[in-house]
């Protein structure tokens, strides 16, 4: 259709979302929406995946976006339902997911009356997206429609909401194609400067003990992004390391790979970064839980940053040479310029690093005790990795808590997009819903949340739509009976007084997954691990695994709050060296 | 102290787009992130365009004074964030309407400090006046502070203004 068709709202919002290559919605309705739920029930095109918690449809939407590099797209109705999307659309400003929130309003003529379900959605959620808006005007819907989606995937990707009052979806407008609508103001600079760029290929040559800091940044570049920081990571020979949002833009089977950093990542990740000369930081942001106690951070080095968002350089750690752009971009002209001047590494001086880096490595960081009295969470995950070996198609997600880390720790990543956990917010309840909109997104794919036994729990709902719309998908919950990242802290930081962090009267899991029609298994012997993971990938339906694990295993290693990488805890067995001071204690 | 702690006093120009929500966003970002705002002054400058100009005055380090350059940069109707106080020499005007109230020596002294400060009388009556007064913060701080101790009733005054000296435009 061309400039200037008139339709009605929800149809404009239909053809919108349809114009952006929108094919799957996740969303829940209401009394606010339901023009728009009239639309989608007309038509055939767009898919609606009707969750059970609106907070679940931002979780799935990310999962979707995630793994599949599109934008998510969520619909829920006014009031009560856009209070419950805000705890998602959070989750996704602070990971850099885009994501477009459709909500419904109250009609323009009652706004700020306290209408039946209003709320002021755009001042709720103005902190909690990157922009948001509210159409008072049919005929400007589609075109805040089209920015929203611009919005949302370029720059540091992000959520964007829309509020939609009810009148406008009923009212009549002229629909705007997406050529014709882009933001006035906001133009992201994705090409960097090529004289910093230079610059900072003179110090990679030069360094003497390299690192690569690697960050989820190169993952929001596209897959693209992660070949050519692959490419560039062999050429140079230097050793590189992940954040947790990191993990995949680098293969975890490639030997140059030390493994996650930060507070439980590994001892020669955290060793290298904190003796390095010269650090290489691409889409990463110096996050308090990598960094550490900051005036202790890597005090040797020379740091580059590159990073999409000016506002991410110099937030938290001053470094010398600043790149704004994208990853893509910037390690596409660092490649050619690296040949172009025929640079090579000071082999002597990287071969003493690598020594060191193997003196750390043996130390064997995430060793843990073998046993065959209990299982240990850490051997269950190594039996999972195992079982999917050689596999191409497996999406895990997670929820939030020591299970969280080990499985960063212990299942290996070598393509980005395949890792979806909720790093800066930490959300417990954002792994069901997640493997669900990967799973929608990959259809006939492997998608494994592996969860806490209290996480879970927090969108466990999400049986019910992974049922109804006959997803496989997999709760792998590794049950310690404890909230188990908050007991350790307590065991660490509060004198071992468990406050509240046991988790008393839980439901029988296998039972739970039998009533939402779904597969419920246990292990609770070491003999019986093999045979449940196999049992849970061959099942073709929705499957809970309830792996009964040791309840007092803690996770390293471990960095305590505020204290330096070179302070890292390896095992139970070492004490801090000093009591965590102060201002330690106040970090989260 | 290094110059990275210094804190120091920086006049901000932003051009917005006159749309709803924009003055919350900013302000949003100063309260969310625990920035500093000293004043702030908003009008529309382009009625064809719908651009606001805002002037922020605030106060930080070199490192927070440039994070919050860049958080503004960020914002999606923003325009342009110019720092005046980096870029080179730039004036700064604020107003301020003052009420005095007062009869006989008092209301005489009064208008004679008015006279000095080039205040304007905007209305009198027997016993009051109320004087524009426009000049650097200081400037008012000083007229005000007479003031106090001639029958000061009520003040209003205004953010600063600012604008870059010299042909270049935002
Ligand atoms: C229980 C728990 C424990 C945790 N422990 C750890 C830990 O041990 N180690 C760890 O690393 N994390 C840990 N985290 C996660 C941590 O909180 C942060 O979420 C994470 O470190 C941030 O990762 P990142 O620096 O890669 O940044 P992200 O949050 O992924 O941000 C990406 C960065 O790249 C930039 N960017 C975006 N797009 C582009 C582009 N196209 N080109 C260039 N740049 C771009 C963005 O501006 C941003 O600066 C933990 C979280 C939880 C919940
Ligand atoms: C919504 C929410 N509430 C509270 C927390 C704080 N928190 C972080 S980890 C954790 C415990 C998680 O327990 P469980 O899911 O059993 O995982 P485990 O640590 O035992 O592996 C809690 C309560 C959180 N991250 N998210």
């Amino acid at each position: 259709m061309s400039t200037g068709t008139k339709l009605t709202g929800a149809d404009i919002v239909l053809k919108a979302l349809r114009d952006q290559g929108v094919d799957t919605i996740f969303g829940y309705p209401g009394g606010a929406v339901l023009p728009i739920y009239d639309a989608l029930f007309q038509q055939n095109d767009i898919r609606h995946i009707l969750v059970r918690h609106e907070q679940a449809a931002v979780h799935a939407a990310e999962g979707y976006a995630r793994s599949t590099g599109k934008v998510g797209v969520v619909l829920v109705t006014s009031g009560p339902g856009a209070t419950n999307a805000v705890t998602g659309l959070v989750d996704a400003l602070m990971d850099n997911i885009p994501i477009v929130c459709l909500s419904g309003q109250v009609p323009t003529h009652l706004i700020g009356n306290d209408a039946f379900q209003e709320c002021d959605t755009t001042g709720i959620t103005r902190p909690a997206t990157k922009h948001n808006y509210l159409v008072k005007d049919v005929n400007n819907l589609a075109r805040t429609l089209h920015e929203a989606f611009y919005v949302a995937k370029h720059g540091r990707p992000g959520p964007v909401v829309v509020d939609i009052p009810k009148d406008v979806q009923f009212a009549t407008g002229t629909y705007r194609s997406p050529g014709e609508s882009q933001p006035k103001s906001y133009r992201p600079q994705v090409k960097p400067d090529l004289n910093r760029v230079e610059e900072a290929v003179e110090l990679i040559a030069s360094a003497k003990r390299p690192i690569f800091y690697v960050g989820g940044g190169v993952i929001n570049a596209g897959p693209v992004a992660s070949q050519l920081l692959t490419q560039f990571v062999r050429m140079t020979g230097y050793p590189c390391t992940t954040t947790l949002m990191g993990l995949g833009a680098f293969p975890a089977s490639d030997p140059q790979w030390l493994g996650m950093l930060g507070m439980h990542g590994t001892y020669e990740a955290n060793l290298a970064m904190h003796g390095c000369d010269v650090m290489i930081t691409i889409g990463a942001r110096f996050d308090d839980r990598v960094t550490g106690k900051l005036s202790a951070f890597s005090p040797g080095s020379k740091k580059i940053h590159v990073d999409i968002d000016p506002s991410n350089i110099n937030k938290n750690v001053q470094v010398d040479i600043p790149i704004v752009g994208d990853a893509a971009y910037v390690l596409e002209d660092m490649i050619r310029i690296w040949k172009a001047r025929a640079k090579r590494a000071d082999q002597a001086a990287l071969k003493l690093w690598w020594d060191q880096i193997a003196v750390w490595r043996a130390r064997d960081c995430l060793r843990y005790e073998k046993t065959d009295q209990v299982i240990k969470p850490q051997y269950a995950l190594e039996r999972l990795r195992a079982a999917l070996k050689g596999r191409d198609d497996v999406f895990i997600s997670t929820e939030v808590g020591q299970h969280q880390m080990w499985a960063a720790q212990f299942l290996p990543f070598d393509k980005p997009n395949r890792w979806l956990t909720s790093g800066g917010l930490g959300t417990m309840g954002y792994g069901l819903p997640a493997a669900i909109g990967a799973q929608i997104g990959n259809p006939g794919a492997l998608c494994i949340d592996v969860a806490g036994e209290a996480s879970i729990q927090m969108n466990i709902q999400e049986m019910s739509t992974a049922l109804q719309y006959r997803l496989p998908v997999k709760v792998f919950i590794l049950n310690n009976q404890w909230m188990g990242m908050v007991r350790q802290w307590q065991e660490l930081l509060h004198g071992s007084r468990y406050s509240n962090s046991y988790s008393e009267a839980l439901p029988d899991f296998v039972k739970l997954a039998d009533a939402f029609g779904g597969v419920g298994l246990r292990a609770s012997r070491v003999s019986e691990v093999d045979d449940v993971i196999r049992e849970m990938i061959e099942t073709p339906r929705a499957v809970i695994v309830d792996m009964c694990v040791d309840p007092k295993e803690n996770c390293f290693p471990m960095i305590p709050g505020g204290k330096a990488h070179n302070e890292i805890l390896l095992g139970p067995a070492d004490q801090p060296a000093q009591a965590t001071p102060e201002e330690g204690m106040v970090l989260v | 102290m290094s110059p990275h702690d210094t804190i120091r006093r920086h006049t901000i120009s932003i051009l917005v787009d006159n749309e709803p929500g924009v003055l919350a966003r900013v302000i949003g970002l100063f309260s969310g992130r625990g920035y500093n705002i000293e004043s702030l002054t908003v009008a529309e400058v382009n009625e064809a365009e719908t651009l606001s100009r805002i002037t922020i005055v605030t106060s930080g380090t070199p490192m927070i004074v440039e994070q919050i350059k860049a958080q503004l940069d960020r914002l999606v109707p923003v325009h342009r964030v110019k720092d005046l106080t980096l870029d080179g020499p730039f004036i700064e005007r604020e107003m301020a309407l003052v009420k005095v109230a007062g009869t006989g020596e008092k209301r005489v002294e009064a208008l004679r400090i008015a006279d000095i400060f080039k205040a304007r009388v905007l209305d009198a009556t027997i016993s009051s006046f109320v004087f524009e007064i426009t000049g650097s913060g200081e400037d008012l701080n000083r007229f005000i502070d007479l003031m106090r101790q001639l029958g000061l009733v009520d003040i209003s005054r205004t953010g600063a203004v600012a604008m870059s000296r010299g042909p270049a435009g935002l």
